[in-house]
């Protein structure tokens, strides 16, 4: 009886659109919110929200807004698959975003694909995370994605023609990274002067960069962690290889340590990024100032992978005309977004088609800067 | 190239030779297998460096202290760990276990203080441009490693070979009952090892963490097995065999990285080990009958 009050009440003052909030399309995201992970699920969820204020100012499809419904996975697979059901079948969400983790998206995702809606990974970089099925797309640039730009880099400022690859040949991350870095080299037709390894733990590289010295060499490409990585730069500078020979380095790099670590030696020390915060481009600079006015904090790359993915979302639903998965997700394939990160499109099997937006690094200074 | 990997050589193989000294002089005199010697090289690199970055010291003043502090670390956690296994008359093996125990409890405890991250010495605590030698490149680190494992190695060698205590330790290492009954204190020359070995150790540590430019609280692991190797090639318990066997090692991981391949460098040193146990069990420079207490 109250109810009803109420109701008859609503209508008489004319709410603008009452039928709005029940039109809301649901979308839902899994992340990592709690523990941990939540140093990467709390990002991505305030990439998500500071894009959907943006969103739901115009609406899509015609002025609908969207809701969107996080749940916590912890970083646990099975909580993220637990979660996913959940908002697949009670809320019924129209997508979703996440898992957070590679090995969640592996979980949780094969869900998503049973019922047929769109699940769209931000943050996961592992490989086969598109192969779980033909509803799972992903935003993020695989890793391996991005080391062909740093070399393709180094070779047209630097000209270089012959180089010498280092790896650390007792660390899974370094050794993948390292056969992604050799097809690149290969790829742009740089002569492999000699591949030389060491261990992570080692303290002394001095054998291995003398004999890379000797070799007279235009570059080195070394695949390692930062710590390991930044004591070889710091050595080969001590060893007296000069700064004209250019050293760059897998994505293990792209830490502050490098250049705390190996101090003036890293001068010049090159990496390449999907994201960076520096990057002079208005829209990045846009993005990182709501950011920051919003949270009170540097956005890093996973929200600004998450906030371009709720935008590529939005678009595919206009597109699609309508919440339907089958359209939404045609219309996703058909996704031509100029994002954060760069310009951005799927390419059919549903990763990221394109690497212009992958930003090469340079130490300037005692901190990596875009390179000039 | 040559000579600038005979050099590296060196730099590798005194860092080496300083380790397995500390490391063989106590099993000479303690009888003891003392793992507990990786921790010390991670004690005396933290030590050096909080003395550097925060307390303010110039380097040689900050790595002296550091490493007698460590000395005296080691005096009290060898004494706690190792006096009442002696007491008990425990076996060997029992000895090394204890060690095993002690230096993972100590690396914990390092680890939940310190944190894994890695940490580094201030910028240009040393200059890391190169100083050139004809055509050799040195940096100051490595000319500082070469200079202080020599003046280290002179010093422990003119207190064993010239001084009363030396020659106490010598005695003690051939024969404990005998030194005793001679009235060497056995005691306080235990302890008195104990310190001196810490103190070798930690120098290690500390120029290794230099070299690097980085101090992680497991740093001494890595070396462990070198000294396991270094004492095995040149047989346990005297400290000359470990000073050559210590500077071979490192000849052998440079010229196997420098001129067949890195991927065998650390095999190779390891591979001159076992074939020195197969051919000359007491070690490439030991006696043909194994001292036993």
């Amino acid at each position: 009886m109250k109810r009803a009050v109420l109701f008859a009440l609503a209508a008489a003052f004319g709410f603008a659109q009452p039928a709005l909030a029940q039109d809301a399309i649901k979308v839902g995201a899994v992340e990592g919110l709690s523990g941990p992970i939540a140093k990467y699920g709390v990002p991505i969820r305030h990439g998500i929200e500071l894009a959907l204020d943006q969103v739901n100012a115009k609406g899509v499809i015609g002025g609908r807004k969207i809701q969107m419904i996080f749940e916590d996975s912890a970083g646990q697979k099975e909580q993220a698959l637990t979660a996913m059901k959940k908002l697949l079948a009670v809320d019924h969400v129209v997508a979703v975003f996440g898992p957070t983790l590679s090995n969640e998206m592996f979980a949780a995702g094969p869900a998503a694909v049973e019922r047929q809606i769109p699940d769209i990974g931000t943050s996961t970089t592992a490989n086969g995370i598109t192969d779980i099925g033909d509803w799972i797309f992903r935003t993020s640039l695989p890793e391996a994605d991005v080391v062909p730009v740093t070399v393709a880099t180094v070779k047209k400022k630097y000209g270089v023609k012959k180089v010498a690859l280092m790896y650390a040949n007792d660390d899974a991350f370094s050794k993948s990274g390292f056969d992604v870095m050799k097809a690149a080299v290969e790829k742009q037709g740089i002569e492999i002067a000699t591949i030389e390894t060491f261990s992570t733990k080692d303290t002394d590289f001095a054998a291995q960069l003398t004999k890379i010295k000797g070799l007279n060499v235009d570059a080195i490409g070394i695949s390692a962690l930062a710590e390991a990585g930044a004591g070889v730069v710091l050595q080969a500078r001590q060893l007296g290889i000069p700064p004209s020979v250019v050293m760059f380095g897998g994505n293990g790099f792209n830490s502050p340590k490098v250049a705390e670590i190996a101090g003036k030696a890293a001068e010049g020390f090159m990496v390449g990024t999907p994201w960076f915060i520096g990057k002079k481009d208005p829209l990045n600079q846009q993005f990182v100032a709501a950011y920051k006015q919003k949270y009170n904090e540097d956005p890093d790359q996973f929200a600004a992978q998450a906030y371009d993915s709720l935008f590529i979302l939005a678009e595919a639903l206009d597109r699609a005309g309508s919440t339907d998965n089958t359209k939404l997700h045609d219309a996703l394939l058909k996704t031509d977004h100029k994002g954060v990160l760069g310009p951005f499109r799927f390419t059919p099997h549903r990763d990221p088609a394109l690497v212009e937006g992958v930003v090469v690094l340079a130490v300037k200074n005692g901190k990596f800067d875009t390179l000039e | 190239m040559l000579a600038q990997q005979l050099l590296n050589a060196l730099v590798l193989g005194s860092v080496y030779a300083l380790f397995s000294m500390g490391f063989t002089l106590t099993f000479g005199v303690l009888r003891v297998i003392n793992l507990l010697y990786g921790f010390y090289v991670a004690a005396g690199a933290f030590l050096a460096l909080v003395l550097v970055r925060d307390v303010g010291l110039p380097l040689w003043a900050a790595g002296l202290s550091a490493a007698l502090a460590t000395g005296v670390i080691g005096m009290v956690c060898d004494t706690a760990v190792l006096t009442p296994l002696r007491r008990a008359k425990a076996p060997e093996l029992a000895s090394l276990i204890v060690t095993l125990g002690g230096v993972l409890l100590l690396n914990s405890v390092m680890f939940l203080v310190f944190g894994a991250e890695v940490r580094r010495f201030p910028v240009d605590v040393l200059s890391q441009a190169p100083i050139s030698l004809g055509t050799l490149q040195i940096g100051e680190v490595q000319l500082t490693i070469i200079i202080v494992v020599a003046i280290v190695v002179t010093a422990l060698f003119l207190f064993i070979e010239r001084t009363r205590l030396g020659i106490a330790v010598r005695a003690l290492a051939e024969n404990p009952d005998a030194a005793s009954l001679m009235g060497v204190n056995v005691e306080a020359m235990f302890i008195g090892i104990s310190f001196i070995a810490a103190t070798l150790t930690a120098i290690a540590g500390i120029l290794i963490g230099l070299n690097f430019n980085a101090v992680d609280p497991y740093m001494g692991e890595p070396l462990m097995l070198r000294a396991f190797a270094v004492i095995i090639i040149g047989g346990l318990g005297d400290i000359r065999n470990a000073l050559v066997a210590g500077l071979a090692l490192g000849f052998v991981e440079v010229m196997t990285a420098g001129y067949l391949s890195s991927n065998f460098k650390d095999a190779a040193g390891f591979a001159v080990m076992v074939v020195t146990l197969w051919l000359r069990p007491s070690g490439l420079f030991g006696h043909s009958v194994v001292r036993r207490a």
